[in-house]
């Protein structure tokens, strides 16, 4: 009798797209792709000189208020002049670093998993990560760390947004995870309740659970309790997400087959550790893509957080486009919500590519031992 | 049979006593006093020379004031609010759910709003109403000379209805350049594709900020519809509505006797008129009734100055926006602001 032998993981396929491809195989192609390729040179040239002397040459970079602006190029100023704001809220300058730390935090734990491999990495960001949702309240709220207490109405800004999705998904992973295995469970009471619980969550829209969290449920509480309403708010935004990251584990679960389950079984692993370090592992590492596409969602979702009162990045943009001192700069407001907004998801995106690749990398060399 | 009848005795006479008793009690100035804090919904930060915020975040204009009117009547202190922003399709519900005690927020006051949900309008602080924004070039300066004009107005509003009235009503002709949106008005006026925008006074003033050279822009004082802006609390606690309409009352009533907020301290220890003195609480028990202290006018003119200091700061000449008073001036000069007397 022979082992049967598992077929190893192939490395994902690298694209070969691009311009510089593009160029190079330009002699070689069709002449419709010469066509688009020329369509695509005069578009640039005719659009490109009039957005660089807007964006660049005639921009203004400082000044006072609208007026001190040249009218014929972007307001930069308008931005630089409310920077802070927009990446700390409403926070007092003088406490303005420790919204830079809960800020800064999951930015830096993402770098350091696109920076260079070393021991014990991946770890190192887990764990950053896990802290986070403590930690960074505690950094934010500062009152039981002996700092003077900023409460929830002044945070705001850039790092709402990073706040409330970071923390959104910390919580969700592991809530996620549970629902996962429980609507696969055999138990049919757990299934069934895991089940009803994502089906609701996922159906409704995350408006109508963030409008419900806030408005509704102190009806519900007695009188005169008072609850921040971020808190309400990260509560529904969680529930919401971990809907979404329960179906996402449960593809990947899915896509294991039960020989692996059964092997674990055989080998003597009861139930947890066969998931913990068989199915769990496994499943995870099959929809990376798809956990990355719930963050990314769940990113641009955050800005949802004004129908409880709460301004995050989007919005204080849009609250201060509406500042009498700098009316009619809306263009350059967006400009700038949607550049931030980008890098974010690239950074994610990015770091989502690198997973992958450091996987392949790993099964190769699986595969070759 | 004659137990229930008795039962619903019962129940008639307990909800007879019930009912007065919650129209008297004030839950909300006690919770207000208990936090400290007013819970004051205003706009999301983007409703010009109403509700903004600076640079600092600090939230700035005539309803944030209005706010801050009302604290200090209350608590003796203006920074004593807590701004909670809402999108204006949560307002009424968060009112209702008790998440803040009162709107500043540029609700129109309506009958259907009015009837139809368990609030209260305390009174009306801005007679605000549609008018016309148009060129300075243009030469127009009423809104009786735009017969033969093409007017830029927003599609399917009930801006596009009343300018319709409007017109029919006096028996002008008017060609409509309907858009979807503001901005595309705007566009349309500064390209002269209309010779004026219609929508209302208090949002024609920041659009016309918006424009590239809005000094070459004017708005025509002649206002077409009614649309009353006030603040809104719920209807269940009389006592409060009764502060918040004093509050407003009291804006006006200094106007009238001239009461500013460089001299309210000085007229309340130095004025030798009943009326005043009474206003001022100087004499009688007037704030003591409302459930606040006697001084609460001069705190809030403290705070916010009499209604024209303030109009003017937020909205009117002292302001970006610079719309004129319009019927937002005393009675006695012909405008709609009346208060009560104190007595």
């Amino acid at each position: 009798m022979t082992l049967s032998t598992i077929p190893p993981r192939l490395p994902p396929e690298v694209s070969r797209t691009g311009i510089s491809s593009g160029l190079r195989g330009m002699a070689a192609e069709s002449p419709v792709s010469l066509i688009l390729w020329f369509a695509l040179a005069l578009g640039a040239a005719w659009i490109l000189p009039d957005l660089i002397s807007w964006t660049l040459l005639d921009a203004t970079w400082v000044a006072e208020d609208r007026s001190g602006c040249d009218p014929s190029g972007a307001c930069w100023a308008f931005i630089v002049n409310r920077l802070p704001q927009f990446g700390f809220g409403f926070f007092p300058p003088q406490e303005r670093w420790r919204a830079a730390v809960a800020l800064i935090w999951p930015v830096a734990a993402l770098a350091i998993a696109l920076g260079p491999a070393f021991r014990g990495r991946s770890g190192l960001v887990a764990g950053a990560l896990a802290a986070y949702p403590v930690g960074a309240t505690l950094v934010l709220w500062g009152e039981p760390l002996g700092l003077r207490g900023v409460g929830t109405a002044q945070w705001g800004g850039m790092t709402m947004t990073v706040y409330v999705g970071t923390v959104a998904f910390v919580l969700a992973f592991p809530v996620g995870l549970v629902l996962a295995l429980g609507r696969r469970s055999s138990l049919p009471a757990l299934r069934v309740l895991s089940t009803v619980f994502i089906e609701v969550w996922r159906g409704l829209p995350l408006i109508a659970v963030l409008f419900i969290s806030v408005v509704m449920v102190p009806f519900l509480l007695p009188p005169g309790t008072e609850l921040p309403r971020l808190a309400l708010a990260l509560v529904g935004i969680t529930l919401y997400t971990s809907s979404y990251l329960a179906e996402v584990f449960r593809g990947g679960l899915q896509s294991l087959g039960k020989g692996q389950a059964e092997a674990a079984a055989a080998l003597g692993f009861t139930y947890w550790t066969a998931q913990g370090y068989i199915l769990i592992p496994q499943a995870i590492r099959a929809v990376i893509p798809g956990i990355l596409n719930t963050v990314v969602a769940l990113f641009k979702d955050t800005t949802y957080v004004l129908v409880v009162g709460l301004f995050d990045f989007l919005n204080i943009v849009n609250a201060a486009v509406a500042d009498p001192h700098w009316l009619g700069l809306a263009t350059e407001g967006y400009i700038f919500v949607g550049i931030v907004y980008w890098c974010f998801c690239f950074l994610l995106s990015r770091v989502s590519a690198r997973i992958e690749w450091d996987m392949a990398r790993g099964a190769a060399r699986e595969a070759r031992t | 049979m004659r137990l229930n009848r008795t039962k619903i005795a019962l129940l008639a006479a307990g909800s007879a006593l019930l009912l007065p008793a919650a129209a008297v009690a004030g839950p909300t100035l006690d919770a207000i006093k208990g936090r400290a804090e007013l819970n004051c919904g205003v706009s999301t930060g983007t409703s010009i020379g109403k509700s903004t915020l600076d640079d600092q975040g600090n939230w700035t204009g005539f309803e944030a004031d209005f706010c801050r009117a009302v604290a200090a009547a209350i608590l003796g202190d203006g920074a004593k609010v807590n701004f909670v922003p809402l999108e204006f399709k949560n307002a009424f519900t968060s009112l209702q759910s008790g998440s803040v005690d009162m709107l500043a927020r540029s609700a129109t006051w309506t009958m259907s709003r009015d009837t139809e949900f368990a609030l209260e309008w305390a009174g009306i602080y801005i007679y605000d109403g549609q008018g016309f924004l148009v060129s300075k070039a243009s030469g127009i300066t009423s809104a009786k000379e735009l017969a033969g004009a093409s007017i830029c107005v927003t599609s399917g509003t009930t801006t596009e209805l009343n300018l319709a009235d409007y017109f029919r009503t006096n028996r002008m002709d008017y060609t409509p350049i309907t858009v979807s949106s503001p901005d595309q008005s705007i566009a349309n006026l500064e390209s002269a594709r209309c010779d004026a925008y219609t929508n209302e006074v208090g949002g024609l003033a920041s659009y016309r900020l918006g424009l590239s050279d809005p000094d070459s822009y004017t708005i025509l004082a002649d206002v077409i519809s009614k649309e009353p802006l006030g603040p809104v609390v719920r209807e269940d606690d009389q006592q409060f509505e009764d502060v918040v309409e004093w509050t407003r009352h009291a804006l006006i009533i200094a106007e009238e006797f001239g009461v500013t907020q460089a001299n309210v301290a000085e007229m309340a220890a130095t004025t030798e008129k009943p009326e005043l003195r009474r206003f001022l609480g100087a004499e009688g028990e007037f704030g003591t009734k409302l459930g606040i202290p006697n001084d609460w006018a001069v705190k809030t003119i403290q705070t916010t100055g009499n209604y024209g200091e303030l109009f003017e700061r937020t909205l009117g000449s002292n302001s970006k926006a610079n719309i004129a008073r319009g019927v937002n001036t005393l009675w006695s000069q012909g405008g709609l602001l009346y208060a009560p007397p104190v007595r």
